[in-house]
């Protein structure tokens, strides 16, 4: 089950200013009552959108169509939910460009092929200005030269070493990677005592 | 030949680590799934779709607590959203052989409370659970992901996760809590310290004489909001308070009898706590004796002050917090430099996998009786499972809690994130003794939380407004 390489990703951007923006705002919690991720990207934000009446990033015409958002610091702490890039990823984004991401939302990237960049607060703060001014501009993330290239320049940017390997060798649905060490398994699970009753 | 000293998350990680990825990520073993039906169904219908079985469904447990109504857990439940949920955990439970902790079974409850009290929770493990307050777990010694739906597919596929590996920082809460400080102000205290982001790429290891005399109970109160400061998982290393605690317990091993297979148990319990000298990539000190009662004022849990203190003030915050700052009190509608004790609440909230546990009912329970709920507020009691709620009962908690104007319920994660039908209205406040503040977390888009331990809700419901429960005690 081997999945698309993803060596970089392109397109028109967004910008979400603000840190520590959570996954219940990404998702409110009442919108998980499903059994598929089918229509979670209907919700994307919806009681800060709600709340912004119209003035949301999202619902900007001069971004529409982005499928990269640039973030803040700390971008989706809080909740473990997927749910919340999948609700990201079926409004249209696959790349995220950030301050920082906490650790359980860029896992769930990864699972998913979305990328997560990490820039330094000076470009990413160049970056987020120059969107803003010129929308229409192209933004690419190259995973495989670590950069984030717009109008204000190509910048160095920060993708774990283990994640941009699975991005750039389509590993990134981890199931296959991790079934072909089935054997491997059952010898590390016959070392653990307590599935072993303990035994000296 | 000796080994080199190491922390129990070394010892654990590489007891556990199956082998390098091609990714240069660990594969890690996983030694226990619990499962629950929020962030499942997706990942048992990738499962169906390949064509993949469960690899070790005895080492898989579900239960049923964000969707369940605490007024009735009758079947079918009255809203159908959530009862297709239930139906959909069910039928994979049983496709795939995995034991299922239903209403029916006398032992359903949050996923964080019935693993320890069944036993389930074990030092030296590794456990991992599709809910980001998996952390909990580490009270025991035992390293605790959680995890996103994709990643429980491959737990549920694999018994295993592709991760990197962490840092790990030790955190010693020196002196002695003073009384009516609780591990919840401990913990709320740590956040703000060491900052919301302070803990990515970090495990945290709790310690120092202030954890190390906590109850289980306690210390799962501290590592359950791991999480709030960023870290991938908390833990306690374990002790005698921990061996105690297990004995006896249904999965504990030797169940109710213990015997031989318990103490051989305990044995390698104790083999796997950090080592005297063990290295590590930070160590904090935090003053427990200085710990207030501590209440949150804005839209993260760090955001928060001593009950007689005072939210801050626009000169005192550092440049680069001034914006979210500002953002929180015009969530909140506080005032900079307010004092955060006086503020009135609407709503009062007990439970939740941080302080829905049997000792957190007792201490509210002490502050319940000296008083009753105030004319304008709702209180509501949220056992954190069936356990919980037979044991509070046997003592009379229950009975206490409604003469004194509070609502006993069922168990279930109730108005901790409200996929119930436990919500906030509009604009109220809540004082809520659960994790998280962010805006619209407990089901009104515009309600808003002040996090506080257990005892401090109870006398806040009391007083109609935060107030010190120092002063009650």
């Amino acid at each position: 089950m081997a999945k698309a390489r993803i060596a970089s990703t392109s397109g028109r951007a967004c910008v979400l200013r603000g840190d520590d923006i959570d996954t219940d705002r990404i998702i409110p919690a009442r919108f998980m009552k499903v059994v598929t991720f089918d229509d979670v990207g209907e919700h994307a934000f919806e009681d800060d959108r709600r709340a912004a009446k119209g003035n949301h990033p999202l619902d900007d015409d001069t971004f529409a169509g982005a499928s990269i958002l640039v973030v803040g610091r700390n971008f989706g702490c809080g909740s473990s939910r997927e749910h919340a890039p999948q609700a990201l990823m079926r409004f249209g984004f696959d790349g995220f460009i950030g301050g920082s991401f906490a650790e359980i939302f860029a896992g769930n990237c990864t699972a998913l092929g979305l990328v997560c960049a990490t820039l330094a607060d000076d470009d990413l703060e160049n970056l987020m200005g120059s969107v803003e001014l010129d929308p229409a501009q192209t933004v690419t993330i190259d995973v495989e030269a670590k950069t984030v290239t717009s109008r204000a320049g190509s910048v160095p940017a920060t993708i774990p070493d283990g994640t941009r390997r699975q991005l750039l060798e389509g590993t990134w649905d981890a199931t296959g990677m991790l079934l072909d060490g089935a054997d491997d398994v059952s010898r590390t699970a016959a070392g653990l005592p307590y599935l072993n009753g303990f035994a000296s | 030949m000796s080994e080199s000293p190491r922390s129990l998350f070394d010892k654990v990680w590489e007891l556990h680590r199956v082998r390098e990825l091609p990714s240069g990520q660990t594969q890690l073993f996983i030694g226990t799934h619990l499962v629950h039906e929020v962030t499942s169904p997706q990942a048992f219908a990738m499962l169906r779709e390949r064509g993949l079985p469960v690899r070790f469904p005895e080492r898989t447990f579900a239960t049923v607590d964000h969707i369940i109504p605490t007024d009735s857990q009758l079947r079918p439940l009255s809203d159908a959203l959530a009862e297709a949920m239930m139906t959909e955990l069910e039928r994979n439970c049983r496709e795939h052989g995995i034991q299922l902790f239903d209403a029916a079974s006398g032992a359903q409850g949050i996923v964080h409370v019935i693993g320890p009290e069944l036993g389930i929770t074990q030092p030296g493990s590794t456990i991992a659970c599709g809910d980001s307050h998996t952390s909990t777990h580490g009270a025991f010694g035992a390293i605790a992901f959680g995890i996103g739906t994709s990643q429980v597919r491959d737990v549920l596929a694999t018994q295993c996760l592709a991760m990197a590996g962490l840092r790990v920082r030790r955190i010693e809460v020196t002196g002695k809590l003073a009384p009516g400080v609780y591990a919840k102000d401990v913990t709320l205290d740590v956040i703000r310290r060491l900052g919301v982001k302070g803990g990515v790429g970090f495990a945290y290891e709790y310690a120092g004489p202030v954890i190390e005399a906590m109850s289980l109970e306690e210390r799962m109160t501290v590592c359950n909001m791991s999480i709030e400061g960023g870290a991938r998982c908390g833990y306690v290393n374990p002790d005698d308070t921990t061996y105690d605690y297990l004995r006896g317990r249904r999965y504990a091993p030797g169940g109710a009898a213990g015997g031989d297979a318990f103490e051989r148990a305990v044995a390698w319990w104790r083999s796997m706590a950090s080592d005297a000298g063990a290295p590590y990539d930070d160590v904090v000190e935090v003053p427990g004796g200085e710990i207030a009662p501590t209440v949150t004022w804005g839209i993260n849990p760090g955001q928060n002050c001593g009950v007689d203190q005072r939210i801050p003030s626009f000169q005192d915050t550092p440049d680069a917090d001034r914006a979210s700052v500002a953002e929180a009190l015009e969530y909140m509608d506080f005032r900079p430099g307010a004092p955060i004790a006086g503020t009135p609440i609407d709503v009062a909230f007990i439970g939740s996998c941080t302080n829905g546990r049997i000792s957190d009912l007792r201490e509210a329970a002490r502050v319940a009786k000296t008083g009753r709920v105030a004319a304008n507020v709702r209180a509501l009691v949220v056992p954190g499972s069936q356990e919980v709620a037979r044991q509070a009962e046997e003592e009379g908690l229950d009975e206490v809690f409604r003469a004194h104007g509070f609502q006993w319920r069922e168990p279930g994660c109730s108005m901790c994130l409200a996929m119930n039908p436990d919500k906030l209205q509009g604009r109220e406040v809540c004082a809520s003794s659960s994790n998280r503040n962010f805006k619209g977390r407990q089901g009104s888009p515009t309600g808003r939380t002040l996090l506080m331990s257990p005892a401090m809700v109870a006398a806040a419901a009391l007083a109609g407004k935060v107030v010190d429960v120092r002063e009650i005690l």
